[in-house]
């Protein structure tokens, strides 16, 4: 599992890539109530926006970790939103992505370095 | 809001309780050129009664004149009750009287407002008003982009029987996207509306994001709606209407168009009790299906229950907006027209559903028989035949601004001129009557017109 500054993470292993928001990440928006997810077949640029979570205090958008395809989404989270506040890093994914560069993983943060970026925060 | 008065010991007091020398320094972030203005145009010394004595001769330079202008703004008629109520203290208030749900009062007004306006539209959810009818069409295009955002780049498709000062706002606020491509539909030469045949040509086109639809158009002539709002569907077009509210008392509302409905309607809100004044302020409204509510821009007042059960009136959806949203809103254009809402919720009620039909059937008839009426003189016509609501364009053998001065010395405000806008229709007047013009009125304008063509004639 890789990690953005941006508080997504991205499943490297599998393939295609699972991309979701992190633990922290649902923590600071507190109970989500809207998801609003891309389309498949949507190609994206590694930083480009994905969508849209909003929380009862707040909205923020998520970017794509990596450059690739969206191939499928998670429309269980749509339907529920209160998925990802249970499970953020599991069944709370997003969607999946067809990685175009695999190399692009290194510019990722790996788990420790994550763990030190958000142990700034608090 | 109660009246409240202080002495000059509560001031001081609270002065020294915030920590302010004196009123003024209340007021130091305001640089001192903005505190007064110049009264260039009253000789110095001027006392009041100079100066009420100078604007009243002023004043009376203006000539009061029965109005056959409508082309975005109609004199209709506003029951007196509207203004007297809308004008009570609990309503006029200068800003934001629902800010933190203060006022329930006014929230449920808006909640009234919003309901009438999705009615009347024939959609799921409208909100608390917009600027005006051209911007609340510029945000309508806006928000069916975000509708499309697949789409890198985005044609929308909008049609030159739309009003020109329309298109030009739209020009305005889609300019710094470029990602928004505006492609402008010719209408057809005889009927003055949109056709399948106007449209065939984008048929195969890459990025189509949006369809305007005008109803009636900028020529009173009233579009193929449901043939539009199909084709566009097809197409995969998100339809954006963009109608007159008075004519929704007979016509059928954008929300049943074609098989499946228009995305968004909006227009301007000045038919609906509110005053023509020199072009504003006016109000925009703007309503959407359910599907599509969180792209939708503006306010919004939902009802609810409190922890006790009771009803009560809240802003709603609020993640779409600007003070959570920041540059990412949905609109930061934030003005939304309360006070003008507030009058056109009471004229709404105050009509009703029969009341506005009836305002629509007599604005359609007024202006057919003034349209007979003029067509009888020689060398005037119709420029379009197709069928109208309440206004038409006309052709006269004669300089329009001519006859437009003659006709006002008579008393006449008798239209609008066209060519200025769309050079290719020359001689042409845009003509309304509404329910107010009596035949009486409709005669004299008929009378004044031969007179001025015979004027012309001999010039």
């Amino acid at each position: 599992m890789k990690f953005t500054e941006t508080h997504e993470w991205i499943n490297t292993d599998d393939k295609p890539a699972v991309i979701g928001i992190t633990n922290h990440a649902q923590t600071l928006l507190g109970d989500l109530v809207f998801i609003e997810l891309p389309e498949e077949g949507q190609t994206v640029k590694a930083g480009d926006e994905l969508g849209v979570i909003e929380s009862v205090k707040a909205a923020a958008d998520f970017y794509a970790p990596i450059t690739g395809t969206v191939i499928a989404v998670n429309h269980q989270v749509k339907d529920d939103p209160s998925l990802i506040n249970r499970d953020a890093e599991g069944d709370g994914w997003l969607l999946k992505l067809q990685v175009e560069d695999p190399s692009e993983f290194t510019s990722l943060l790996d788990e420790m370095q994550y763990n030190a970026l958000i142990s700034e925060d608090k | 809001m109660p009246f409240i008065p202080h002495t000059a010991e509560d001031v001081q007091a609270m002065l020294k309780r915030i920590g302010a020398k004196d009123i003024d320094a209340l007021f130091d972030e305001i640089p001192n050129t903005l505190k007064s203005f110049a009264m260039d145009g009253a000789p110095k010394g001027t006392n009041e009664m100079g100066l009420i004595k100078q604007a009243e001769m002023l004043a009376q330079k203006n000539h009061a004149t029965t109005c056959f202008i409508g082309a975005g703004a109609y004199d209709h008629h506003i029951p007196a009750a509207v203004w007297d109520i809308a004008s009570r203290g609990e309503f006029l208030t200068a800003y934001t009287p629902y800010q933190a749900e203060a006022s329930q009062g006014t929230l449920q007004l808006l909640f009234e407002f919003q309901t009438m306006i999705a009615e009347l539209t024939g959609l799921d959810v409208a909100n608390a008003s917009l600027y005006d009818g051209a911007t609340a069409l510029a945000e309508g295009v806006l928000m069916a982009i975000r509708l499309k955002r697949k789409l890198k780049h985005h044609k929308v498709l909008i049609p030159k029987s739309l009003h020109p000062h329309y298109f030009a706002t739209l020009k305005t606020l889609l300019a710094p996207h470029s990602n928004i491509e505006i492609v402008s539909i010719p209408f057809d030469e005889q009927t003055g509306k949109i056709t399948l045949s106007s449209l065939a040509p984008y048929e195969n086109e890459e990025d189509l994001s949006a369809l305007v639809i005008p109803q009636p158009n900028f020529f009173g002539v009233l579009e193929s709606v449901d043939e539009l709002s199909d084709w566009a569907h097809q197409h995969e077009l998100t339809k954006i209407a963009c109608v007159n509210p008075v004519t929704m008392g007979l016509l059928t509302p954008p929300g049943a168009w074609g098989k499946s409905g228009v995305d968004i309607a909006c227009g301007e809100g000045q038919p609906l009790g509110v005053p023509m004044a020199y072009g504003g302020p006016y109000f925009g409204f703007f309503s959407t299906k359910q599907a599509h509510v969180r792209q939708m821009p503006g306010r919004l007042v939902g009802k609810t229950q409190d922890i006790d059960g009771k009803t009560g009136y809240t802003l709603t959806l609020q993640a779409r907006e600007q003070h959570i949203r920041r540059a990412k809103a949905t609109s930061n254009i934030c003005t939304n027209q309360g006070l003008l809402v507030t009058a056109a919720t009471i004229h709404m009620s105050l009509l009703g559903a029969e009341g506005l039909r009836r305002v629509a059937l007599g604005s359609h008839q007024n202006t057919n028989q003034l349209v007979q009426a003029l067509t009888r003189l020689p060398g005037v016509e119709k420029v379009f035949d197709a069928p109208q609501f309440h206004e038409s364009l006309i052709r006269i053998p004669a300089p329009v601004h001519k006859i437009q001065d003659k006709l006002h010395q008579q008393g006449i405000s008798g239209g609008l001129a066209v060519e200025p806008y769309l050079p290719e229709l020359k001689n042409t007047l845009l003509v309304c009557a509404t329910e107010k013009r009596t035949e009486a009125d409709i005669l004299h304008y008929t009378q004044a017109l031969e007179q001025a063509l015979l004027e012309c004639e001999h010039e």
